[in-house]
């Protein structure tokens, strides 16, 4: 196939069919990639999906504490396909949490946070926090009831800061309550934080080019059984998106308002609280783990540990056999109880505050931490029992080699460092 | 590397470099200042700092609630059997006598911000009790259960005449 003139044009000028083929259709890809892989494209695919609804969400959007609640009425009833536009977004916003919470849970039943891919797993964790500090911004911005209550709780939360704790949530607010300084700050902000998302994620796919693809064998997989990205890939994560779609288009166009509270069609009333305030389905079991702490800076900072902790998986997980679950029986059974107990306090958080919620939510919450504070032994212990019951040739071999690589490592520091010491 | 290009004295460079990364670094970090100051309340905002209520309105027995700085201000006219059992009772986890949280027994006036994370308790038969997580008050204020670490705050007021107080200036 020929060059079209114009690209022949560009590329005398610019890598771009070097940088396509390279990075795209010939890149490289494990041939055995299961369906769990798709995630990321769809992460990807859901980020863009925000950005296209929102961008003409704000062209009738109005942040302001008079005026957005009836400008989301208007985008609702009056504004051209209005409805759809906000019906995306408010579920764009729910299957975004739902497939990076399977991208991550992939992530750790496959063990694919481990090295060589730390940096890959710590942008992950920043683009978590950041989706995390867009969604709660975002849904204060139909002004209604829960969206009030929502951001005047979780800016309390700051005030838990010692000293300078009251000074803080005020900053944040710009007002001492949440009020239309906050509105229009959270609006900036909610518009803002996409695009340093789209930062984030190039760094995480630079990351992803360099050090590729784990697959689910766990074993690094010969030159030859690595496969290019187009069309077999392609393809993969296009039927994927299909069946997302399917999905997502349901409750868009059958049930929208499942993921709307009934309360937040009530305009905010800094007032009046509504007797029972949850956040989204995708924050609760975090909101669960802040209400079993019965002190205040306590729940504050357990709820902060319990998504910062993912952070420190490379250093807690401290077995050599590669592959996650995949050969580690105890590795994987744990993984199973963390997934139940995550649902447990989803559950949890979801209720209201009862003495028999509370117990059940401080118990799962205990499981949650145990689960991270146990690895370290666990994996080590496990890594034991496994080299006397035996792994496959496979496993041994790569195990070994990771050794030697470590080996060849250090030599060649040791010399540099020797020559350097020579030169001085 | 030329010989009269080598460093002579790297030590004296090291130096150099360092200070101008620190003086660099403390002129970067002024110079957000104005934006993290920008974020804070603005002049207007502040200036709705004081408001004045006609309680001569509330009757015995009755509560109302105002906004103050935007936030809501429990005015409760008590009866003299609530003030009896409010001075018998000690208080909870933040104890504090009732003569301490009023100016005039008969009036209590407090913020009607939950001290744990920020939502307005609903009246109930003993005083207060949080929708959120559960936080119980009395009729003093005073945290009895629940999460909230301290008492419902006391906003600074004065009574200007026997039916109206200002509230924001002590
Ligand atoms: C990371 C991607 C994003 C997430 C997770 C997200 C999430 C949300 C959520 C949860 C809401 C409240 C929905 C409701 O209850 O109606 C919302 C509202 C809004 N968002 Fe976003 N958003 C994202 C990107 C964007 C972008 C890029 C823009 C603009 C350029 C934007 C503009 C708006 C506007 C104007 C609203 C108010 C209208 C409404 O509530 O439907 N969003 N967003
Ligand atoms: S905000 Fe009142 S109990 Fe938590």
């Amino acid at each position: 196939m020929s060059k079209h003139p114009v690209i022949e044009w560009i590329d005398r000028r610019f890598p771009f069919t070097a940088f396509v083929k390279h990075e795209l259709t010939e890149y490289k890809v494990p041939r055995n990639l299961s369906y769990w892989w798709n995630f990321g494209f769809l992460a990807g695919f859901v980020l863009l999906l925000q950005i296209v609804s929102g961008v003409f969400l704000a062209m009738h959007y109005k942040p302001d504490a008079k005026l957005a609640f009836d400008s989301i009425e208007h985008i609702m009833r009056e504004v051209n396909y209005g409805w759809l536009l906000r019906y995306l977004h408010s579920t764009g916003a729910s299957a975004f949490f739902a497939v990076i919470y399977i991208h991550m849970a992939r992530t750790l039943y496959y063990g694919s946070f481990r090295a060589p891919r730390e940096i890959m797993w710590w942008t992950g964790q920043v683009l978590l926090l950041s989706l995390m500090a867009t969604a709660f911004m975002g849904y204060l911005l139909p002004w209604g009831q829960m969206s009030y209550w929502g951001a005047q709780v979780i800016t309390n939360l700051f005030g838990a800061t010692p000293i300078i704790g009251g000074d803080v949530v005020v900053w944040l607010r710009g007002d001492f309550v949440v009020g239309d300084a906050t509105i229009n700050r959270f609006f900036v902000l909610h518009f803002f934080f996409p695009f340093l998302i789209c930062g984030i994620v190039l760094v995480h796919l630079v990351a992803l080019h360099f050090v590729r693809s784990s697959n689910p064998s766990g074993i690094n997989l010969r030159a030859e059984e690595n496969i290019s990205l187009h069309p077999y890939f392609t393809f993969k994560d296009l039927f994927g998106l299909g069946v997302f779609l399917i999905i997502f288009c349901a409750f868009v166009f059958f049930s929208p308002d499942f993921f709307i509270e009934p309360d937040n069609n009530i305009p905010a009333n800094p007032l009046q609280t509504p007797p029972h305030i949850v956040p989204e389905w995708y924050f609760l079991p975090f909101y669960a783990i802040l209400r079993a702490i019965p002190d205040m800076l306590g729940g504050v900072v357990a709820m902060t540990l319990s998504v910062m902790v993912f952070a420190a998986m490379p250093y807690l997980d401290r077995s050599k056999i590669p592959g996650g679950s995949r050969y580690r029986p105890l590795y994987r059974a744990m993984f199973g109880v963390f997934v139940l107990d995550i649902a447990l306090l989803t559950y949890v958080g979801a209720q209201p505050a009862t003495d028999e919620m509370t117990i059940i939510g401080r118990i799962a919450t205990t499981i949650y931490f145990s689960m991270f504070m146990l690895l370290p032994i666990m994996s080590k212990k496990e890594e034991a029992w496994l080299f006397v019951r035996g792994l496959p040739q496979e496993v041994m071999a790569m195990i070994a080699e990771e050794k030697d690589d470590d080996r060849r490592r250090r030599e060649k520091d040791r010399r540099k460092n020797e020559r350097r010491r020579e030169q001085e | 590397m030329s010989d009269d290009d080598k460093v002579k004295d790297p030590q004296r460079r090291d130096f150099l470099g360092k200070a101008t990364a620190v003086v660099g670094g403390a002129g970067a970090a002024a110079a957000c200042w104005p934006l993290v100051s920008s974020m804070n309340p603005a002049t207007d905002v502040l200036s709705k700092a004081t408001t004045e209520v006609d309680i001569g309105s509330i009757s015995k027995g009755e509560a109302k609630t105002i906004a103050w700085q935007g936030k809501p201000v429990f005015i409760v006219h008590r009866t003299e059997d609530q003030i009896r059992a409010m001075n018998e009772s000690p208080g909870g986890k933040d104890p504090q006598p009732d003569g301490q949280r009023v100016i005039k027994p008969e009036w209590l006036v407090i913020v009607g911000i939950c001290t744990h994370l920020g939502c307005v308790p609903n009246r109930s038969a003993t005083g207060w009790s949080c929708p959120c997580h559960g936080s119980q008050y009395d009729l003093s204020g005073r945290i009895l259960k629940g999460p909230a670490p301290r008492n419902l705050e006391l906003p600074p007021y004065q009574f200007v005449t026997d039916n109206k107080i200002i509230i924001g200036k002590a």
